[in-house]
């Protein structure tokens, strides 16, 4: 009985140490490629096609991804097709001639012929219309990016599982932006 | 001035189909140069979460977990259990909204051991690794104080009942096929279930799809009769959590000493994790089991193929969870006519001027890992319904009440049952002359 249970132990203790050991070394695999850093997700503007998924697919009630206007790249033109409706009654800053469903560009002349664009983050919802606009007729200057303020960075975005372009990436967060027209 | 820019937008138009300059990083518009003293705005780039505040959450993991061992094995306190629970639900769920988990970073482990390209963060490591460790030593003590997901069941389990033995058994094989297919899916860099259909991260976030939703409401109205039926059922993580757990150094005992067999404690476990003292079989019912098992040994080997064989046939279909392999199978039905129209998806593989050939390949090394993938997640689960009959037909001897090593969450509820712990506490005085602890 006694040789029994102390058989009995030392098979345990051979388990406990194999299951030990296996844990050891699935993490220290894992750690081998581990990176200190973390990651976060972000939206590559080049891959980008402005479907509109960002504004509905993101866990958050207001979509962590929010346009961003490049102004280096901007043409400041008349006629943003970024801001206007494709066929606008008049080129005036009216509501009925924006593109943009919640309003959020400001539109304000600087001098002649150009006018400035700027976007009102907390207004904006993500819809990539003004994307859309822009990149079609435009510079490209406007696209969205993921906002890392309200972003929760979940481990898997809902929205990459969404992208019909696969433009969602991870990318550490010393460098957390894919701003057009910038070195990363 | 409509026409006017009907007319710009038809030349942008023409500029754009035929040369494509926005995509090719060209401007149709170049930036002007001002001539007054108008300066270019910033683009903001508000930063992400600080990196050091990783180190805050790798710390309090470790200050939960070790605390956790100390109430439950020091100061055996279900009070203090509640209270460091209650505080990692906070912390963990509603302050972190729920991501990093330990049980989410099943995937991430995964797919880094399986896709040299990921790089896995070593928060979530950590977050996998650290549980597990102290299972080892002290049983599941992550699950009864740590884990944010079983916290909040614990909170609704207001009016348990009892799930019958071979419901629980059968239910419980829910959580292997869970793991199996988490590790399958992550490990082929297809998708994260675990973090998908995730029932409580839409109460922890307070926002989410409304069908995730709906689906943690009804786990946590289940949840107020049947005790934690996520961890139970379905916990991909609980399931290796359960195999540590039951070799870990230290277990959960009922009784601070001993078992004085008065069954006070039989009815105290939610969680049905009490196994009480086995009978004698009757000698008809040995001999037919002892048979059964000399079957069942013998047919393991086939049950395993059987797994085998149906994990190879369901990956076909299973190979569809990846992006990548619909988009294939939409090009190909595109671009052989079986169906109409265009998706987004290939509108932009399309316009991204990828090779169709190179989809081709990709989809088909997918579909040759999920193959593999399947055969053992198809072995896996087989193994795992084969032992489970076996361990049905072996008689454990036991005498006592005990807590289960793998299914006891050391929450601590049955030991204020135990008379022998209010003799500890000094409650009462003992049969046998009293404080003689
Ligand atoms: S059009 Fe959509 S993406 Fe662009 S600023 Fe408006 S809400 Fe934001
Ligand atoms: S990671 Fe989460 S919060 Fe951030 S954009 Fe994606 S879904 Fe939204
Ligand atoms: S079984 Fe899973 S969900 Fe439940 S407490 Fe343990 S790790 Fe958390
Ligand atoms: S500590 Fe007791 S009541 Fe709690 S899970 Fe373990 S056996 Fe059940």
């Amino acid at each position: 009985m006694k040789d029994n249970m102390s058989r009995r132990r030392f098979l345990r203790e051979c388990c406990w140490g194999g299951a030990l050991g296996a844990v050891g070394l699935a993490a220290g695999f894992a750690a081998s490629k581990a990176a200190g850093k973390d990651f976060v997700w972000q939206i590559d503007p080049f891959k980008c096609i402005s479907c509109g998924n960002c504004a509905t697919y993101c866990v958050l009630e207001e979509s962590a991804v929010k346009c961003v206007h490049k102004h280096a790249m901007c043409g400041y033109c008349k006629l943003c097709t970024g801001y206007y409706e494709p066929e606008p009654v008049a080129l005036d800053t009216a509501a009925e001639n924006q593109l943009c469903p919640t309003g959020a560009i400001g539109r304000k002349y600087v001098e002649h012929p150009y006018y400035k664009y700027s976007i009102d983050e907390k207004l904006c919802n993500g819809c990539a219309k003004c994307v859309k606009g822009c990149s079609a007729f435009g510079n490209g200057s406007l696209f969205l990016q993921v906002r890392h303020d309200r972003c929760l960075n979940c481990n898997e975005c809902s929205i990459a599982v969404a992208c019909p372009s696969v433009a969602f990436v991870r990318v550490g967060v010393d460098k957390p932006y894919l701003i057009k027209g910038q070195a990363h | 001035m409509i026409r006017r820019l009907t007319g710009f937008a038809s030349i942008a138009f023409a500029v754009v189909v035929f040369a494509c300059p926005a995509l090719l990083g060209a401007v149709n518009v170049p930036p002007p140069e001002f001539e007054g003293d108008y300066v270019l705005p910033k683009t903001e780039v508000p930063g992400p979460r600080e990196n050091l505040l990783e180190y805050v959450d790798v710390s309090v993991l470790v200050l939960a977990l070790s605390l956790s061992v100390y109430f439950v094995y020091h100061k055996r306190c279900r009070k203090g259990v509640f209270l460091l629970m209650m505080v990692s639900l906070v912390y963990f769920g509603f302050y972190r909204k729920g991501c990093i988990c330990s049980i989410g970073a099943i995937g991430n482990v995964s797919l880094s051991l399986f896709e040299n390209g990921y790089v896995i963060p070593f928060l979530a490591l950590l977050f996998f690794v650290l549980p597990l460790v102290f299972t080892l030593f002290f049983g599941r003590t992550f699950c009864g104080c740590v884990c944010p997901l079983g916290a909040l069941q614990d909170l609704v389990l207001l009016r348990p009942m009892k799930v019958a033995r071979p419901v629980e058994s059968v239910l419980r094989l829910l959580a292997y096929v869970y793991l199996g297919a988490a590790v399958w899916f992550a490990a082929t860099g297809s998708a994260f279930i675990i973090c998908r259909y995730d029932p409580f991260i839409g109460f922890f976030r307070r926002s989410g799809s409304i069908n995730m939703i709906v689906f943690g409401a009804c786990f946590l109205l289940v949840g107020v009769f049947v005790g934690r039926p996520y961890c139970r059922f379905l916990c991909p993580y609980g399931v290796i959590l359960r195999q540590l757990s039951r070799l870990s150094k230290r277990k959960v005992t009922i009784t601070p000493d001993e078992c004085v067999k008065c069954r006070l404690c039989e009815g105290s476990c939610p969680f049905g994790a009490i196994e009480t003292p086995t009978a004698e079989w009757p000698g008809e019912t040995y001999r037919v089991n002892k048979k059964l098992l000399g079957v069942l040994i013998l047919l393991l080997p086939v049950i395993a193929a059987v797994g085998v064989w149906a994990g190879g046939f369901v990956s076909g279909s299973a190979s569809r969870v990846d992006a990548r392999v619909r988009l294939a199978d939409r090009i190909f039905m595109e671009d052989a006519g079986t169906v109409e129209g265009t998706i987004d998806a290939s509108l932009a593989f399309r316009a991204s001027g990828a090779k169709v050939e190179d989809l081709y390949s990709d989809a088909d090394a997918i579909k040759a890992k999920f193959k593999t993938g399947g055969f053992f997640f198809g072995g896996f689960v087989a193994l795992v319904i084969g032992l489970k009959l076996i361990l049905l037909s072996i008689r454990f001897k036991r005498e006592d009440y005990i807590a289960s090593r793998a299914g006891c969450l050391a929450c601590g509820r049955c030991y204020s049952y135990c008379p022998r712990e209010h003799v500890r506490l000094g409650n009462v005085a003992s049969a046998n002359g009293g404080g003689d602890l």
